[in-house]
């Protein structure tokens, strides 16, 4: 049934008892055309532009958990797309304008927030790379300012933007069509749209093992029974190189714990992102009231989604610095997630030597932001068994080529 | 959070060491070796769910390399053996 203002009055009258359920709770089949594994926001999206842009809807989406239980429900929610290489621009910013319809493409409000980012400069050198990666955002047509420190503190009054601080101000760069969204809901509403078109999404469904038949993927087997299918794309996040192992691959990721927390709810006191390298630290408000606070990830391999408590201790020694209302504040809740780093930062959106197995993965600390986007070219590269224009240069052949696409410095800070 | 047996300082907190990843990782002969050797050498990594070799630094303490075999699951620490020694065998 269509989210309407029709149908919310018609619902009204009968205490809104009949809506349907968003989505169903299938039996796995035996086969499909495509199995996708992992239903968080990437493989979801996946499964729903293969329906919508492929034709594609014999579809299963295999989740262990529950849709949306993993990094997708984990994250600290920045959206944007200012990336310094062309191949991160481009792709980022196809994801964000995604974004910017996906409400009514959905017809699920992802509650997509352009609010503004803002990244911080303490130093010299923050404040050249901030142009330069400026500058290259322009060039790819990116939306890009410089902000001083006074304009920053105008925007945002809770920053202490004074000179005597261990490490003041000096400047940032502002995109204003970056921000956030409600990340549950992107998972929702992915889900809800890819169950209408016939997608099977099948959660408590652990993938154990991927058949593989001279060099072709047959099937894989799970804790549900074996399921059949001749093209199968992996999404796992930080269990991609579990599943990849599955199928005999080694992959260039490394998984470590990335944890974040939020405060009690206070008024709005913050009505836009702040970020910042160099002290580790990000902040926003979310529309309960709570100030979402990203920290970084623990220096060793891990699949705890559990991080250390002197991650956290560091990322709010910065925090108090720079809006001293936080040392007020008490934190509720501190989680973890497993994030799947590649060695350029950068994601693996690629066809792999085994025929019929797609990989979708390395998306480490910042892949939200990508979600639709992400399943978009994912989508294209499963139907037409060829990247995408926007995804080929994220193949696996450039650990081998050496073309990497070093985006430290637009990645660095966990986001 | 773990506490890390040291090898020359004994039980300290993790927080004073820096983890140098996958130990045991050949490097191939550069005059041989092809993209793929020199690819799987530089970038491909393990990345187990469970038991992983790897080599640790004392870096706010004794500033010596060592070796440890953990469970990347749990964070047991199952072995901690010399930077010169290879894997123990059917460590866990
Ligand atoms: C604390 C934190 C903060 C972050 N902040 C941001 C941010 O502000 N902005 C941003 O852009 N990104 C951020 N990220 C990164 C972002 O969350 C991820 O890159 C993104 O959500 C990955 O989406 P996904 O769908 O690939 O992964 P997930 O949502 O993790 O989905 C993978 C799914 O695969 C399932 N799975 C794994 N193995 C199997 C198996 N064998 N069988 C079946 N299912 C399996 C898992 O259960 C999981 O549900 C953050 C991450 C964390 C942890
Ligand atoms: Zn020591």
């Amino acid at each position: 049934m269509k989210y309407s203002l029709w149908n919310l009055l018609r619902q009204a009258p009968r205490g809104h008892r009949d809506w349907p359920q968003a989505w169903r709770n299938p039996e796995p089949k035996e086969a499909y055309d495509v199995i996708i594994i992992g239903a968080g926001g990437h493989g979801l999206a996946t499964a729903y532009y293969l329906a919508k842009e492929h034709g594609i809807s014999r579809t299963a989406v295999l989740e262990k958990g529950w849709l949306g239980g993993g990094n997708t429900g984990r994250n600290t929610t920045i959206v944007r797309s200012n990336y310094l290489w062309d191949e991160s621009a481009h792709l980022y910013e196809h994801s964000l304008r995604l974004f910017e319809t996906l409400s009514q493409d959905l017809n699920f409000n992802v509650m997509f927030s352009p609010r503004g980012v803002i990244n911080l400069a303490h130093n010299e050198h923050d404040l050249k790379e901030l142009r330069r990666r400026g500058h290259a955002c322009r060039l790819n047509g990116i939306d890009y300012e410089m902000v001083t420190p006074r304009e920053i503190k105008e925007i945002a009054p809770i920053i202490n933007i004074s000179r005597s601080i261990r490490y003041p101000v000096l400047g940032g760069a502002m995109q204003r069509r970056a921000g956030n969204a409600r990340h549950d809901a992107v998972a929702w509403g992915l889900a809800r749209r890819a169950d209408e078109l016939g997608v099977d999404i099948i959660q408590n469904c652990e993938v154990t093992g991927i058949d593989v038949r001279d060099g072709r993927v047959t099937g894989v087997q799970t804790t549900r029974g074996a399921i059949r299918a001749n093209r199968i794309g992996a999404v796992p996040a930080g269990h991609a190189s579990v599943v990849a192992s599955m199928a005999g691959l080694r992959l260039p990721v490394e998984s470590h714990a990335l944890q974040a927390m939020v405060t009690e709810p206070v008024k709005p006191v913050l009505d836009t992102v702040i970020m910042s390298n160099t002290v580790h630290v990000y902040i926003s408000q979310s529309d309960k009231g709570e100030l979402v606070l990203g920290a970084g990830i623990d220096g060793y391999n891990s699949y705890s989604q559990k991080g250390g408590i002197n991650v956290i201790e560091h990322q709010l020694e910065g925090l108090c610095e720079l809006y001293p209302i936080v040392s007020r504040l008490k934190i509720m809740r501190v989680w973890g997630g497993i994030v799947d780093i590649a060695p350029d930062a950068s994601p693996i959106i690629s066809k792999t030597p085994i025929e019929g197995f797609y990989i979708n993965c390395g998306w480490g600390t910042g892949g939200f932001k990508a979600t639709p986007g992400s399943g978009w070219v994912f989508a294209h590269t499963i139907a037409q068994d060829r990247p995408h224009r926007l995804n080929e240069a994220f193949d696996l052949g450039r650990f081998e080529s050496g073309l990497l696409i070093d985006e430290h410095g637009a990645a660095a800070v966990a986001h | 959070m773990m506490l890390i047996p040291c090898p020359w300082c004994g039980d300290r907190l993790d927080a004073e060491f820096t983890c140098g990843g996958e130990a045991h990782i050949m490097r191939p002969d550069p005059a041989t070796a092809s993209d793929a050797e020199w690819a799987d050498y530089l970038f491909m990594r393990e990345n187990p769910k469970g038991l992983h070799h790897e080599r640790w630094f004392h870096a706010h303490g004794c500033r010596r390399w060592f070796h440890m075999t953990r469970d990347t699951a749990s964070h047991r620490i199952v072995a901690v053996y010399a930077i010169t020694e290879s894997a123990p065998e059917a460590s866990g």
